[in-house]
Order: structure tokens, then C-alpha cells, then sequence
């Protein structure tokens, strides 16, 4: 409580020399994802040095050495991949605990990993699917369609999609959904097996034609949130006084789940359900940033990208060349400095 | 309340302000009791059914009586009590824990979401169940104890961690956050590395079913239900004024942070004991709350009522997943189906402002 107050008064006299920092770290930030994607095509199981990759990025022969494959066919597409999807789902995340005004709001509890993990499992069990390049595309229609189904059920009823509304549909539907899915796995073994990767959350084995299929969706995602930011600022001031500014607050509500939609549905088909990006970074971005979203947003996509692709290069490294997966190493390494952050320093509540 | 007062204010404002107040409070507690009486006879009816249907179908009566010792049917005897008891009590002792620990949690962090399900609670008991199961091929009372520790581990861990001059509910979530992502990801590793054979046995104790439970546990969370259920009950009132926040608490008279412990060591205990009884079965403590607030109205809120609709949501679940589906399945697949819905059509259709949450 008392961190809120001091936190408020600090604000109102710092405001804009809190924006003049606030720049500037996107710029360095900029720099940090550049940095952190050249270290993730370079380092792995088979390091690969700069030249090599130079070379194999302008000057690629089909016969040339083995390096240069790997660097084109894999690590590129990893690395863009990584750095699309962290974007996606910590800008997803943070607008989710915007709108719901709920710090445990991300695409998870929303519906949307279960909605995805729901499509997936009936793809396998029932038509017989198999690979990940075909259904990424069950995964996305799924968690489009679990999230539709909650705004939906939220907005029935005379207010509308309330924040406590929307958490609670969105808890209903993931509990709904997961029950028809583990129902599925307990009685199917092969479908536990492909389930229990999915689940994990991972960068590996995601090539060109995932990246192609879902870049188009990230990218569209990803300019139009930014735009949000004003309107979540009123939303978070509560319903009445966004009204209040003249915003139509049924409308953004709606835009910005349309949005995380797209975003998040894309982003979980393409790796699993990496639930420390969408739910923890956006803290981190808060953290940095005070409650303005104009500033959470995009610090929550560049941020995101750094932790993603670091964890990635880090469960890469660690086991080579076996590989543990960034869900996994989020979870060891991230959640503990989370933790050490949310400790010590000044929170500004959601 | 304003058509009350507009009528009677022509004799004296004051008086019938509060009598529209007392009458109100008094519609309130009025349904607050239909509401409670109501569950209670639902539990009882689904708990006494539990018994009665299955291969061998047996009479009501018959199964009260056996239940109570009142008869001498040997065959009925070892049916109920032996066969059919231990699974009835197990739904009905973690269906109350969950429930009341579940509201507890939500009304203390003053978030709907804040379940323990979401707060690392039961994430610190799977990963020491898993981890037995896994790693030491362990079973039965050895996972249940392991998953006790872990949960009351977990538990104490985010208390100390979130504690700075006291436990704000802001910092426990955020610290409950990182805790289950933490276990979630240790959870994630184990069964990615496991055997295909023990990841199933692990993926199926996550589930949660309370066919397992053997009569020790049953009896330690039976004793503990009849010692903190009616201390939750009359931790009530500081918990109303605690969901005020903490300033307005102290206002009211609640020492806040002896209080907050009390009610975060009763909800833990009970959490802790349901999962070692019958593993993480989802979403009863996260709906259970929701749903008793809307049946009970706005601005009411019961730690009870919350247990009762998780008891009965969790014998539903049971029948349904030992007698309607094709293969038995553990209970916890099923509750999410039979709990979701009902929570989705509560939704849609109290249109009150403010109501639940």
C-alpha cells in the first residue's frame, strides 16, 4: 500500500523527466534484442563464429559448409521466430492485465492455451495429425475460438465485460476445456506423448514454414497494439471515469481482445504455451516503466524478445547438445529473479 | 433502499433509513440461510447417492442405516462401508477444504483468480509428488506425504518472501506468480525427461481423483475440517473487513496482519491436506467461491456456503466420472466440465453490478 503512494507522488513530480529516461531505454533496449539475437544464431551446440555467419547470410552456397546450413535453415528462422513471439506474447499479456485490471491475467487463464491444447489434441486423436507444421494451425483456430467464447460469455448481461467478468469466463472456459482435453490424454497414450512437449513450451524444431505461416498474423498483431496504449490508460482509471474521457469503453474492450487473439493465438500455436512471458513480463515492464501503458507496451515487446531468446540460448548451451526447453528454463532461472525483483523493489500496483 | 426512504421520510428520515437498512440486512441474512440449508440438503442428497448407485444398487435407507451403524446387513455392510465410503467421504472432505480454502484465498487477495490452483500452492505439492513419483518410483502414502510437504513448503516460502513489514496482498500474488512458474517449469522438465509409463502415472496423480484415498488421510483431513471449518466461520468477519482492505479493517477493529495469518494458515492446512488426499484437482477451490457468491447475492460473502458447493461440485464430478462416462475416468478431468458451466451460466445471466468477485 504504502509503495503505491510513494510511488504515485514520485510520479507526479517526475512525470516528464520519467519520459525523457523512459526513450532512450527503448533505444538501448533496441540494442540489447540485436545483441541477444546475434548471440542466439551464433551460440548453441555447434558454435558458429561471425564470419561464418556473414558469410552464410549473403554469400550462401547450397554446397558450401555444413555451418552455413545450420546457420540459414536453423538458427535464423529460431532466432526471428523467438523474437516474434516474445514480442507477441508479452504485449499480449500486457494489455490482458490492462483490460481485466488483474495482475494474474495472461493468455493462459484467458482460455487461450487451453482453447489451442483442446484443437491440438483433437487434431491428433481424431484426424489423425501429426507434426508440428500442420497443427499450429489447430492450435491458432482453437485459441482464437477459446477466447472469442469468453468475451462472448463476459459480455452477456446488462454491464457488459467487466474485468472480474472476463477472469471469471476466462477461468471457466480453461477449466472447461482442460477437462475435455486431459480426458482425451488419459484414455490415449499417443496423444499424452505429443501433448506433453506441446505443453512445455519450446523454440526448437520450428523452422521456415512455421515462421512464414505465422509472421504475417505477429507483425499485423504487433503494430496495432501499440495503439492501445491511451486506451488503456483510461480503462485502468476504472469504467466510469473512462467514460468519463469520452472513450467508448465496450469498443476498445472488444479492439484489444481482438488483438490479443491474433497475437497470442499465433504465438502459443507456433511454440506451446510459454506462460512466463505472458504473465511475468509484463510485470518487469511495469516495473521499469510506472503504471502508464503508453510505456508498458512497448518496453513489455522488447523485453520480452531479450528474456525469450536469452532462456533459449541458455537451455541451448547448457545441455549441449541435448537442449532443455525455454519454458523450462524461464521457470528456473526467471522466476527466481522475479521473485528477488518483486521483493526488493517498489511495485506500482496493475 | 431510495423508494424506502422516500415513502416514510415524511415522519422521520433517520428512523427509516434504518429501518430499510435493518430490513435489508435482515433479506440478506434470510437468504444467506435458504441459501446454506439448501447446499447442505444437496450434499447431503449427493453424498448419500454417491453410495447407493454402481454395480449393486442399494436402497436409501439402506445405506443411512449402514452408514450409521444401524443395521446388520453384512453384504450391504461391506459395500458401503468398504467400498463406496472411503471414495464418498474423500469427494465430500476435499470438496469442503478446497471450497473454503479457495474463497479464503480469493477474499484476502481481493482477486477473483487468486485461488491457490493460481498462487503456487498447489504447484509446490505436485512438484514434490511428481518428483517422488518419478525419480523414486514412489506411491500411495509416500506421494501423499511428499505432496503435503511440498504444498505447505510452497506455501511458507511466498509468505516469507512477500512479507515486508507485513504481507500486502499485491506483493503475495506477484511472489505466488514466480513461485508457480518456478514449480510449473521443474514440474515441465520431470515429465518431459521421464519414462512414457511414469509421465502417465504423474500426468494422472496432477489430475487429481478421490478414489485413492486410504482411510489415514481420510481421517486426518476429517479431523482437521471439523476443527477449522467453524474457526473459518468465525474468522468471517475479520476476512469481510480485511476484503475492505487493510486501513478500513483496522478501523473496524482487526488486528490485519494476525488475522491475515490465521486465515492464510487455515486456508494453507486445508489445501494441503485436500491435495495429499486426492492431488491437485482443478478449479474446485477457483469456482467453488464464485459460484456461493452469486447464489447468495451481492455484497455476500460466506466462507460455508463456499465449501458446501465445492463438496457437492466434487460428488457430482465424481458420479459422473465413475457412472455416466464410457471408461472411468479420475475425478479431476471431470470437474472442470461440471463446474464450468455452471460458473458460465451464473455469469450469464446475474446481471446485478457488483455481484461475486
Amino acid at each position: 500500500m504504502s509503495a503505491t503512494n510513494q510511488n504515485g507522488t514520485r510520479t507526479s513530480t517526475g512525470g516528464v523527466r520519467r519520459a525523457s529516461a523512459l526513450g532512450p531505454g527503448l533505444a538501448v533496449l533496441c540494442a540489447v534484442l540485436a545483441l541477444v539475437g546475434f548471440l542466439s544464431v551464433t551460440m548453441g551446440s555447434r558454435s558458429i563464429g561471425l564470419s561464418e555467419v556473414l558469410h552464410a547470410l549473403f554469400s550462401f552456397d547450397s554446397d558450401g559448409p555444413i555451418s552455413s546450413t545450420v546457420t540459414l535453415e536453423m538458427r535464423v528462422p529460431r532466432t526471428l521466430l523467438g523474437i516474434l513471439v516474445g514480442a507477441a506474447l508479452g504485449v499480449a499479456g500486457a494489455i490482458l492485465q490492462g483490460v481485466t485490471r488483474n495482475p494474474l491475467a495472461d493468455a493462459g487463464i484467458l482460455g487461450i492455451n487451453s482453447g489451442a491444447a483442446a484443437f491440438v489434441v483433437f487434431a491428433i486423436t481424431v484426424l489423425g495429425v501429426r507434426g508440428v507444421g500442420v497443427y499450429v494451425w489447430f492450435a491458432f483456430a482453437g485459441a482464437i475460438a477459446a477466447l472469442a467464447l469468453v468475451y462472448a460469455i463476459a459480455s452477456l448481461g446488462r454491464e457488459g465485460a467487466t474485468p472480474v467478468k472476463l477472469a471469471l469466463a476466462g477461468a471457466a472456459v480453461t477449466a472447461g476445456l482442460a477437462s475435455v482435453t486431459s480426458g482425451i490424454v488419459m484414455t490415449n497414450v499417443d496423444a499424452l506423448d505429443e501433448l506433453r512437449f506441446w505443453q512445455v513450451g519450446s523454440l526448437a524444431g520450428r523452422y521456415t514454414p512455421i515462421l512464414t505461416g505465422v509472421a504475417p498474423f505477429l507483425l499485423i498483431g504487433l503494430a496495432a497494439s501499440l495503439g492501445f496504449g491511451r486506451a488503456i490508460n483510461g480503462l485502468a482509471l476504472g469504467e466510469d471515469v473512462a467514460r468519463g474521457l469520452g472513450q467508448n469503453v465496450t469498443r476498445t474492450r472488444a479492439a484489444a481482445f481482438a488483438v490479443v487473439a491474433i497475437l497470442a493465438g499465433a504465438a502459443t500455436a507456433a511454440c506451446g504455451p510459454i506462460v512466463f512471458v505472458g504473465l511475468v513480463v509484463p510485470h518487469l515492464a511495469r516495473f521499469i516503466c510506472g503504471p502508464d501503458y503508453r510505456w508498458i507496451l512497448p518496453y513489455s515487446m522488447l523485453l520480452a524478445p531479450i528474456v525469450l531468446l536469452l532462456a533459449d540460448v541458455l537451455g541451448r548451451v547448457a545441455a549441449a547438445p541435448d537442449e532443455v526447453q525455454v519454458g523450462v528454463i524461464l521457470g528456473l532461472i526467471g522466476a527466481p529473479a522475479f521473485i528477488a525483483i518483486v521483493r526488493y523493489g517498489r511495485l506500482s500496483e496493475v | 433502499m431510495t423508494t424506502t426512504t422516500t415513502t416514510s421520510d415524511r415522519r422521520s428520515a433517520p428512523s427509516g433509513t434504518a429501518a430499510a437498512l435493518r430490513a435489508n440486512r435482515r433479506r440478506r441474512a434470510g437468504r444467506s440461510l435458504v441459501v446454506t440449508c439448501a447446499l447442505t440438503a444437496t450434499v447431503t442428497a449427493l453424498f448419500v447417492l454417491t453410495m447407493m448407485v454402481g454395480s449393486f444398487r442399494i436402497g436409501a435407507t439402506e445405506v443411512i442405516a449402514s452408514v450409521l451403524h444401524l443395521s446388520d446387513n453384512p453384504s450391504v455392510d461391506f459395500v458401503v462401508r468398504g467400498l463406496r465410503l472411503p471414495t464418498a467421504a474423500a469427494a465430500l472432505t476435499v470438496g469442503l477444504a478446497l471450497g473454503a480454502s479457495g474463497t479464503i484465498f480469493q477474499q484476502l487477495l481481493r482477486n477473483p483468480l487468486a485461488s491457490p490452483d493460481f498462487v503456487g500452492i498447489t504447484s509446490g505439492a505436485g512438484l514434490a509428488a511428481v518428483t517422488g513419483i518419478v525419480l523414486l518410483q514412489a506411491g500411495g502414502l509416500v506421494v501423499s506425504g511428499l505432496a503435503l510437504g511440498g504444498a505447505v513448503a510452497a506455501a511458507l516460502a511466498m509468505y516469507l518472501l512477500a512479507w515486508r513489514d507485513g504481507v500486502s496482498g499485491y506483493r503475495f500474488i506477484l511472489i505466488g506468480i514466480g513461485v508457480a512458474v518456478f514449480f510449473e517449469g521443474l514440474i515441465g522438465y520431470v515429465l518431459s525427461r521421464a519414462q512414457l509409463f511414469e509421465a502417465r502415472q504423474a500426468m494422472h496423480w496432477l489430475i487429481g481423483s478421490v478414489g485413492q484415498a486410504s482411510t489415514t488421510e481420510l481421517w486426518v483431513l476429517t479431523a482437521a475440517l471439523v476443527v477449522l471449518l467453524p474457526v473459518a466461520t468465525l474468522l468471517q468477519r475479520p476476512l469481510s473487513a480485511l476484503a475492505l482492505g487493510d486501513d478500513a479493517a483496522r478501523m473496524l477493529g482487526v488486528r490485519a496482519e494476525l488475522s491475515r495469518a490465521g486465515l492464510l494458515g487455515t486456508a494453507v492446512v486445508l489445501v494441503a491436506l485436500a491435495v495429499s488426499v486426492a492431488g491437485p484437482i482443478a478449479f474446485v477451490a477457483l469456482v467453488a467461491g464464485p459460484i456461493a457468491n452469486r447464489l447468495l447475492g451481492p455484497a455476500a460473502q460466506g466462507v460455508l456456503p463456499a465449501a458446501l458447493v465445492g463438496a457437492a461440485l466434487l460428488l457430482t464430478a465424481d458420479l459422473v466420472a465413475v457412472h455416466l462416462l464410457p471408461t472411468p475416468l479420475p475425478t479431476g478431468v471431470v470437474t472442470g466440465a461440471v463446474g464450468a458451466p455452471y460458473l458460465l451460466w451464473l455469469l450469464a445471466t446475474t446481471n446485478r453490478q457488483g455481484a461475486g468477485g
